[in-house]
C-alpha cells in the first residue's frame, strides 16, 4: 500500500511542475510591462528600474521561473497588488468559508444524489426512474447561478424565509452560520446531486445483475437487504472516488455560487482578483486548486484501493 | 439452402444508426430544441424584431405585453430582441470553443496513441496538468489574462476543454492501434499518414463527435458564467449570461429580466444534453 502511495506521489510531480509552468507563463503572457502597473502614476525610470531590480524582472525568464517556483515551495505566492498581504495569507483566510460551502453542498449531493440513484437503478424502466433521469438531467443543464437568482427571488425576497446574502462565521454563531449558508450550498449542491445519481444508478446496475446479488435472492434473502447489504455495499467504491474527484466542479461552481450570495470565499478572491488585475492572486489560486485536485485525486486513488478488497492485496 | 442476408446488418451503417437515433424519443426532442435555438440565432438579422442595443427611457423595465413580449430592461431594451441575438453569442460561443477543442485535442491525441513513447509521456503530462485545474477556474484565469471579450471567452474556454479531447483520442486511438486491420495496414507496408486517415481518423470520430454534443452544453453554460462575471460579451451587445449580470440589480422590480436568460440557457443546454445522450446511444455498436 506504501509503495502504492509512494508511486502515485512520484507521478504527480511533473504534473505539478507542469502546472508550475503553465501558471507562471501565464503571468509572462500579458500584454504589457508589469512594473509600469506596479508604479502606477510614478513613471520616474529610477522608480521603474527599481522594481524591476526588486522583483528580478530583469533576470532571463528560466531564473525568473525558478526564483518564483522557490518562492512558491516555501509558501511565498507573491504579494497582493492591492491589499499588500502575501497572496498564501489571503488563500488561507478565505478557504474555511468556501470549504464550508463546498462541505454543505456535498452534503446536499449525496443527500440527494445517492438515493435517487438508487431508487432509478431498482426501478429501472418504470415511471420513478423515468422521472429521476429527466429531474437529473434538468439538474446537470441549470446554470447554477441562475437557479441562485430564481432561489433569492423566491424564497428571500417573496417568501423572506432566508437570507438572501452574507456569511456568519461557524465559530461565531454555528446555527445561523448553517442557516446563511443553506441556500447557496443547495443551489451548489444540484449539479452534483445530478452527477452523482447517474453515477450511481449506473453503478448500481452493474451490481445488481452480479452473481452474488442474483445468489442472495436465490437464498431468499430480503430485497431491501439485497439492494443496501449487497449491491449498494460494492456500487460505493466508485461513488466514494467520484465523490473526491467533484472537488474540481465544486471550486468551480463555488466561483459563481459565492458571487451571487455575496459570500467573502475563495471564489469571490477570485472574481475580485481577476477585476483588480491581481494576477499574484490569480496565479496562486490557480496553482493552489490545482494541487489540492492533484491531493484530491490522489486520495481517490488510495480511497479506491482501500475499498477494493481485490486490490489491497496487490 | 442459400443464408438469407439478414436485412438489419445488411443496411448501411449510416441508415441503422439514424433509425436508432429517430426512435430515441428524448434525443429527437434534443435535436428539436437545439435546432429551434439555431433556426432563431440565424434568423436574427432578418426577424422583425427592435435593435437590441436600442434604449428607450419611455419603457424602462417594462413587464410583458404585447408591445414587448418579453418585458424590457433596465433601460428600455426589448428583451425580446437581445434574447434572439443572445442566443447567437451563446451557440457561436459554444460551437466555436469546442471547434478550437477539437481542433487541437484530437490531433495531439491522435499523436499520443499512435506513436507512444516521448511524444505520448509530453502531451499525456501537458495534459494531465490543465485537467487539474478546475475547468472554470482555467477558462476565468484565461479569460483574464487575455482580457474580457467574446472572442477572448471562447479562446479560454476552448483551452480549457483542449485536454478532455486529448484524453478520449488518445485512449480510442490505443484500442484501434492495436486492431488486427491496423497491424495489416502496417504489414503491407502502407504509410503512417494513410494509416492514421484511413483507419484512425474514422473510427474515433464517433465518440469525440458525442463529446463535442456534451461539450457544446458545458461550454455554453461556461460562456454564460463568464459573462455572467463580466469576463465574455461586453456591453451593450446581448449575451445571456451578461443579461443575468444585470438583471440580478433588479430582481424585485423586473423579475422577468432573470427568468427569460436562465429558461433559455436551460433549454439550450438541455438540447445538447439530450441530442449527446442520444448520439452515444445511436453511435454505440454494442446497442445495435
Amino acid at each position: 500500500m506504501l509503495s502504492f502511495i509512494l508511486r502515485r506521489l512520484l507521478i504527480a510531480i511533473p504534473t505539478i511542475i507542469l502546472i508550475s509552468v503553465f501558471v507562471f507563463a501565464l503571468q509572462k503572457l500579458l500584454p504589457g510591462d508589469p512594473v509600469l502597473a506596479m508604479a502606477g502614476e510614478d513613471r520616474d525610470p529610477a522608480t521603474l528600474e527599481f522594481l524591476r531590480e526588486k522583483y528580478r524582472l530583469n533576470d532571463p525568464v528560466v531564473v525568473q521561473y525558478f526564483t518564483w517556483i522557490g518562492n512558491a515551495l516555501r509558501g511565498d505566492l507573491g504579494i497582493s497588488l492591492r491589499t499588500n498581504q502575501p497572496v498564501l495569507a489571503l488563500i488561507a483566510e478565505k478557504l474555511p468559508v468556501t470549504i464550508q460551502l463546498a462541505v454543505m453542498a456535498m452534503s446536499f449531493a449525496l443527500l440527494i444524489g445517492i438515493p435517487a440513484g438508487i431508487l432509478s437503478a431498482v426501478r429501472k424502466g418504470t415511471i420513478t426512474d423515468y422521472i429521476a433521469n429527466v429531474v437529473a438531467l434538468s439538474g446537470l443543464s441549470i446554470p447554477n447561478f441562475w437557479l441562485g437568482i430564481m432561489l433569492i427571488l423566491l424564497v428571500s425576497v417573496k417568501w423572506q424565509l432566508l437570507p438572501a446574502s452574507g456569511y456568519v462565521p461557524l465559530s461565531e454563531d454555528p446555527v445561523r452560520s448553517i442557516t446563511v449558508m443553506l441556500m447557496p450550498a443547495f443551489v451548489l449542491g444540484t449539479a452534483l446531486a445530478a452527477t452523482m445519481m447517474r453515477h450511481t444508478r449506473s453503478a448500481m446496475l452493474e451490481v445488481l445483475t452480479a452473481d452474488y446479488v442474483r445468489t442472495a435472492r436465490a437464498k431468499g434473502v430480503k430485497e431491501r437487504r439485497v439492494v443496501l447489504k449487497h449491491a449498494f455495499r460494492n456500487a460505493l467504491t466508485p461513488i466514494v472516488t467520484l465523490t473526491a474527484l467533484l472537488f474540481g466542479e465544486l471550486i468551480g461552481g463555488a466561483v459563481l455560487t459565492e458571487q451571487i450570495f455575496t459570500i467573502p470565499g475563495f471564489g469571490k478572491l477570485v472574481v475580485d482578483a481577476v477585476f483588480n488585475r491581481d494576477y499574484a492572486v490569480v496565479q496562486g489560486i490557480v496553482l493552489v486548486t490545482a494541487v489540492g485536485f492533484i491531493v484530491m485525486n490522489l486520495l481517490a486513488d488510495v480511497l479506491y484501493v482501500l475499498l477494493n478488497p481485490r486490490l489491497r492485496g496487490q | 439452402m442459400v443464408a438469407q442476408p439478414d436485412p438489419i446488418l445488411a443496411r448501411k451503417p449510416q441508415s441503422r444508426i439514424w433509425k436508432k437515433f429517430r426512435r430515441h424519443r428524448s434525443a429527437m426532442l434534443g435535436g428539436i430544441l437545439v435546432a429551434f435555438f439555431v433556426l432563431i440565432a440565424l434568423a436574427a438579422p432578418i426577424l422583425p424584431i427592435p435593435d437590441p442595443v436600442a434604449t428607450d427611457w419611455a419603457a424602462v423595465r417594462k413587464a410583458p405585453s404585447t408591445a414587448h413580449w418579453l418585458g424590457t430592461d433596465e433601460i428600455g431594451r426589448d428583451l425580446l430582441s437581445r434574447m434572439i441575438w443572445g442566443a447567437q453569442a451563446s451557440l457561436l460561443a459554444g460551437v466555436v470553443s469546442v471547434a478550437i477543442a477539437v481542433s487541437v485535442g484530437v490531433p495531439l491525441g491522435i499523436l499520443a496513441g499512435y506513436f507512444g513513447g516521448w511524444t505520448d509521456a509530453v502531451i499525456s503530462r501537458c495534459t494531465e496538468a490543465l485537467l487539474a485545474a478546475p475547468f472554470l477556474i482555467l477558462a476565468i484565469a484565461l479569460a483574464a489574462f487575455l482580457g474580457p471579450s467574446l472572442t477572448n471567452a471562447m479562446i479560454a474556454i476552448g483551452i480549457s476543454a483542449t485536454p478532455i479531447f486529448v484524453r478520449l483520442t488518445r485512449g480510442q486511438v490505443l484500442s484501434i492501434a492495436a486492431e488486427d486491420y491496423v497491424d495489416s495496414a502496417r504489414a503491407i507496408g502502407l504509410s503512417t499518414p494513410r494509416i492514421l486517415s484511413r483507419y484512425i481518423f474514422p473510427n474515433v470520430l464517433p465518440p469525440v463527435l458525442v463529446q463535442a454534443t456534451l461539450t457544446v452544453a458545458t461550454a455554453i453554460i461556461a460562456e454564460a458564467s463568464l459573462s455572467f462575471l463580466g469576463l465574455g460579451q461586453q456591453p451593450p451587445a446581448p449575451s445571456w449570461g451578461s443579461m443575468l449580470n444585470t438583471a440580478k440589480n433588479f430582481l424585485n422590480q423586473a423579475p422577468w429580466m432573470a427568468m427569460w436568460p436562465g429558461i433559455a440557457i436551460f433549454l439550450v443546454v438541455l438540447g445538447f444534453n439530450l441530442l449527446g445522450d442520444g448520439l452515444r446511444d445511436a453511435l454505440n455498436p454494442r446497442e445495435h
